[in-house]
């Protein structure tokens, strides 16, 4: 929906991002790009197998000097990342294996080298070895009692056992119809374009250790290696250059950029390490995982009255600092009721440990699993009772009059339409031409199906939500520093990161809103510790409405220092000023906001008496009314069409209705779910990073680990809705989630409404034409035999 | 992954590059476009003492005819083959098997002999030259060869070619300006490795029907008895059942998936054919 947007440069405007052009012109600097004299390459030495006990780790006596193991990084803590949830165990998660191995990919030692070949080298040279432990791969047989064990002083494999039971006896006894279901969610890969990497080097001056990483959260990388190498924080500085991507793969504190930040306190001289695709696929394979036991109970209609959960998410080896190993299943249990109004509900999660690498919150957080678990299951029960799968999703969704409304999980939805989200959709992908065609044959051969999928994302969950969960992190108020500078411009520093969210436009557009300053003339200075307002960073969609948030209110503060002063310079009283675009209009004549800042910091003997000698730089914290998150929330509907012949699916149609609130840039907003549209399909159609019994990951490259590429991706048709949050600076959301939630519940309904006459039914993604074609030879196997009989 | 050192030489002759491979006695590689090569060093799965770069031996970039022969040397790249324009058959189907080759940036240096010599079953060019009946001339420390096809790929990732053997060109007989082909390539996405593949002709000119059926677990086969029906009975010969007989008998070892897939890719390379 390109034509969608305000005029201007404020909020709302289709504004082109300023960040683009250095990375159009190849000049942006991400960790690979810098050159320091000295530096100095590592490469880790990771374990070839999944569980081992570590009997030795032979190293030639001339690589001493440049080879590190546990025993030489004796002084650095392992990371500890628990919850206050009851239950949950502790554990430590080492920067290099200690005592025994966890995945296969997991650092055991380092070595240094002038080039990353000679690293490579020397790690060839050492002599690891290990004695084999029984693997834990699976993680429902994991759960069982006699299971292999992956920290042993637990007596099992759970990291946190969960359940909750509102109103469910109470309920599931009225139903009418029961539907039962598995679902499945193959472990994936993020695979940023840039993989992750660390630079770090001892600043004299300074009398720090300055780090350059690739995150999205330095302020919080400050801290977890302020605790790991017991080093104050005054004396760290962590700088986010220019970042390619990080979907929660740079959110937490990874072991390789401890021991970066270790080399460098510790030798004096620059180091490195550049993760490379392969260490990303095999050591970093780490989300989404999730097994699903679903029962809905409806009634006659296909109103669901209860719902009856059990999920199993495959946590692997170690719990991730700072979100902890239990935040995905707490996610799973909590967003599993979506959009849908229903009030019994009985929920049971299991977070276990298994011999991978450690889970990390991906885009979406646990939503994609349960967005493809309820709309699943809301067309199983639409099949059950014999409707059309988008009236009974649109009966059971939270109507927009219950607005706000607190659901069976007691989310409290602030805001939305879900039905008309769900509607316009059905109208522009044209269900009812849909259901015409499939009256008829394909030409082809192929079948074709249609499917719906509507969400809630949760966004910028504050203060309260994350303090339930007693992680390492809660986030508080957010602050934006911003500074007119002499000549008029306007300088705005945030704590968060922009690492391809077009952030240095959106905070822009957000100060022009307020200021009237030319974008073109505003800095967003953002991903460094020294520069910036401390804040939690990048992550489940907060930083536009956190952020966003923190810049309009310090350009509000500074909106009334700049009237004042200009309404000295007008002779008139402040209260009869009032800013367009970038001037200051009085009663009888305007100024600049340019000549205002000459007079503050050039010429202060103009300057009235009554002036807040705070000057033209404020520093303003934020946080919404209502901090348990501003929910945005989208349906999106696919057209694909099944060759049941060599198990292949096409996207023919795939239309997007958002509702993300106020737009600040709505270029932006269809970026972002763009994206997340792609690494939905992804999840829906290719990616699946697979074991084998010995705790083998089975892709190693992306030959074997498959990204949907430009021709996989179909055109996406976008429309917008804006319901503004009530709690939020202008009314704003998050967003950069969405996108890759809805797609596998979009997708593989309309996989199964294609297939739904053949009696096969798929549940397990990504569908891979070898899953399609066998649960086709399933259900042909099904029928012949209910025909023998 | 970065390669273990190696030393590197670039070949300025075709017997230059036999006699730097000949001297490293088994422990040298040669490089051709490094599509494959390059990944390959990078995670140290091959790890030769020395490479034999023959990128700049400029006659094995030649394409020409002789006689009823094409004559392709070993250094085209897949993009040479897929911008020909030359409307006959064999081009016409070289340059649709080329262009299903990963994306256009592997095709502009990767090359017809290194995919060749490297052997993947999976991969277009054994499966299509199967098909051609195309023969290969070798140049080794004894001297010039020429191996057929049928006899070149003796396994997965296992050729005639000896360690200080250069793959110099591979000829084929022209089809007629009326033969018929079809090339099915079953991927998960464009340009990926194929999961299965059929291919045909049928080219009654020079009494040739030909059906192939490739990315197995080796060499691919070819499926006589069903190319002889199809080229005798026309699309009532091209049934699933036909297909997956022939397929069923030729590779008796493929699980049910495999053997649907591998008779679809058949079928509707036969099907491509017949419509041509």
């Amino acid at each position: 929906m390109s034509g969608y947007g305000k005029p201007g440069s404020g909020i709302g405007a289709r504004l082109l991002r300023k960040e683009d052009a250095r990375h159009l012109h190849g000049r942006a600097t991400f960790v690979g790009d810098i050159a320091l004299p000295g530096l100095m390459e590592i490469a880790f030495l990771r374990s070839p197998l999944a569980h081992a006990r570590i009997k030795s780790i032979r190293v030639p006596p001339a690589l001493r000097e440049n080879v590190y193991t546990a025993v030489e990084l004796g002084g650095v803590k392992p990371m500890q990342a628990n919850n206050s949830i009851p239950g949950f165990k502790s554990s430590d998660y080492p920067i290099l294996a200690t005592g025994k191995v966890r995945f296969a990919g997991e650092p055991v030692a380092l070595c240094l080298g002038a080039s990353r070949a000679l690293a490579e080298d020397r790690c060839q040279a050492l002599a690891l070895d290990l004695e084999e432990l029984p693997p834990v791969v699976d993680a429902l047989a994991a759960r069982r009692s006699g299971a292999a064990l992956v920290h042993e002083a637990w007596g099992d494999n759970l990291f946190l056992v969960t359940s909750t039971d509102t109103r469910f006896d109470e309920l599931s006894g009225q139903a009418d119809v029961v539907v039962k279901r598995r679902y499945k969610l193959a472990r994936q890969c993020m695979v940023p374009m840039e993989g992750k990497g660390a630079l770090a080097y001892w600043d004299d001056r300074a009398d720090q250790l300055v780090v350059y990483t690739s995150t999205q959260v330095p302020h919080i990388i400050r801290t977890g290696l302020s605790l790991c190498l017991g080093l104050d924080q005054g004396k760290i500085r962590v700088i986010a250059p220019d970042v390619g991507g990080g979907f929660g793969f740079k959110c937490i504190l990874q072991p390789e950029e401890v021991a970066v930040a270790f080399l460098a306190l510790t030798r004096r001289h620059p180091v490195r390490w550049t993760e490379d695709r392969r260490e990303h696929l095999v050591a970093a394979a780490n989300a989404r995982e999730h097994h699903y036991d679903v029962t809905a109970y409806a009634d006659r209609r296909g109103r669901l009255l209860a719902l009856d959960a059990e999920i199993t998410v495959d946590v692997g080896a170690y719990s991730v600092w700072p979100f902890s190993a239990g935040l995905e299943a707490a996610q799973a249990g909590g967003n599993l009721p979506g959009p849908y109004a229903f009030d019994g509900y009985r929920c049971k999660t299991y977070s276990v440990a298994t011999n991978k690498p450690p889970f990390t919150p991906y885009r979406g957080v646990a939503r994609p699993g349960v967005c493809f678990a309820i709309e699943l299951t809301m067309d199983a029960i639409a099949r059950a009772v014999g409707r059309e799968p988008k009236e009974v999703r649109r009966e059971n969704l939270v109507p927009a009059s219950a607005m706000p409304y607190n659901n069976v999980t007691k989310k409290h939805y602030d805001s939305g339409d879900f039905a008309k989200s769900l509607d316009l959709a059905a109208e522009k992908i044209g269900l009812a031409a849909v259901r015409a065609r499939q009256k008829g044959a394909e030409p082809d051969g192929r079948l074709i199906g249609i499917g719906f999928s509507t969400y809630t994302e949760q966004t910028a969950h504050g203060t309260k939500v994350f303090a339930a969960w007693g992680i390492p992190l809660v986030p508080g108020y957010e602050q934006a520093a911003v500074r007119l500078t002499p000549d008029g411009g306007l300088e705005v520093r945030v704590g968060v990161q922009s690492h391809g969210q077009g952030m240095e436009t959106t905070l822009a557009q957000i100060a022009h809103e307020i200021l009237g300053i030319d974008p073109a003339d505003i800095k967003v200075v953002h991903g460094d510790t020294a520069l910036t307002p401390y804040s939690t960073g990048t992550y489940a969609s907060r930083s536009i409405v956190m952020a966003g948030g923190a810049v309009s209110r310090s350009c509000q503060t500074l909106a009334e220092r700049i009237k004042r002063i200009a309404a000295h310079l007008l002779q008139c009283r402040a209260e009869e000023v009032h800013f367009v675009r970038g001037e200051v209009h009085g009663p009888r004549g305007h100024v600049t906001v340019r000549e205002v800042a000459h007079v503050w910091y050039l010429r202060p003997e103009n300057l009235p008496e009554e002036v807040d000698p705070g000057g033209l730089e404020a520093t303003v914290g934020y946080k919404p009314k209502v901090d348990s998150g501003a929910f945005s929330y989208a349906t999106h509907a696919a057209v694909v069409a099944v060759d049941p012949e060599i198990g292949s699916v096409e996207i023919l149609d795939y239309v997007i209705v958002e509702d993300c609130g106020t737009l600040v840039n709505p270029m932006v907003v269809e970026g972002q779910t763009y994206g997340g549209t792609a690494q939905g399909i992804g999840t829906a159609l290719y990616e699946e990073m697979a074991y084998d019994g010995a705790g083998q990951p089975l892709a190693s490259t992306l030959a074997d680990y498959l990204l949907p590429g430009a021709a996989e991706v179909p055109r996406l048709r976008m429309f917008h809705m804006e319901t503004p949050s009530p709690y939020t600076e202008h009314g704003i959301k998050g967003v950069g989630e969405g996108g890759a939630i809805a797609p596998p519940g979009a997708i593989v309904n309309a996989i199964n409404d294609a297939i739904r006459h053949l009696g096969a039914e798929l549940g397990d993604i990504p569908v891979t034409p070898r899953r399609l074609i066998e649960a086709l030879m399933k259900a042909q196997a099904g029928a012949a035999r209910g025909a023998g009989k | 992954m970065k390669p273990a050192p190696f030393d590197y030489v670039a070949a300025a002759s075709l017997e230059e590059a036999v006699a730097a491979l000949a001297a490293a006695e088994g422990e040298a590689r040669v490089l051709a476009g490094g599509q494959t090569l390059g990944p390959m060093l990078n995670m140290r799965l091959a790890m030769p003492s020395r490479l034999v770069d023959v990128g700049r031996i400029a006659s094995l970039k030649r394409i020409g005819e002789s006689g009823i022969k094409l004559v392709i040397g070993s250094g085209v790249t897949h993009a040479m083959l897929e911008d020909r324009s030359d409307p006959s058959p064999t081009v016409r189907l070289m340059c649709q098997v080329a262009s299903t080759i990963a994306y256009r940036a592997v095709r502009t240096r990767g090359t017809i002999g290194g995919s060749l010599a490297h052997a993947d079953p999976a991969a277009d060019w054994i499966t299509a030259l199967m098909l051609l009946e195309a023969e290969l001339t070798i140049l080794g420390p004894p001297g010039r060869r020429t191996v057929p096809m049928r006899d070149f790929m003796r396994g997965a990732f296992a050729t005639a070619l000896g360690p200080a053997d250069v793959l110099e060109a591979i000829a084929l007989v022209k089809l007629s300006p009326k033969a018929r082909w079809g090339y099915c390539k079953l991927a998960r996405k464009s340009g990926e490795f194929a999961d299965a593949l059929g291919a045909v002709v049928l080219d009654p000119a020079r009494a040739l029907a030909r059906i192939v059926v490739g990315a197995l677990g080796g060499a691919p086969l070819s499926l006589p008895v069903l190319a002889e029906r199809v080229a005798r009975e026309g699309s009532g010969a091209a049934t699933f059942e036909n297909a997956r007989e022939a397929v069923a008998t030729a590779a008796p070892g493929l699980d049910a998936v495999d053997l649907q897939l591998h008779s679809a890719a058949v079928r509707r390379a036969i099907l491509q054919a017949l419509a041509s």
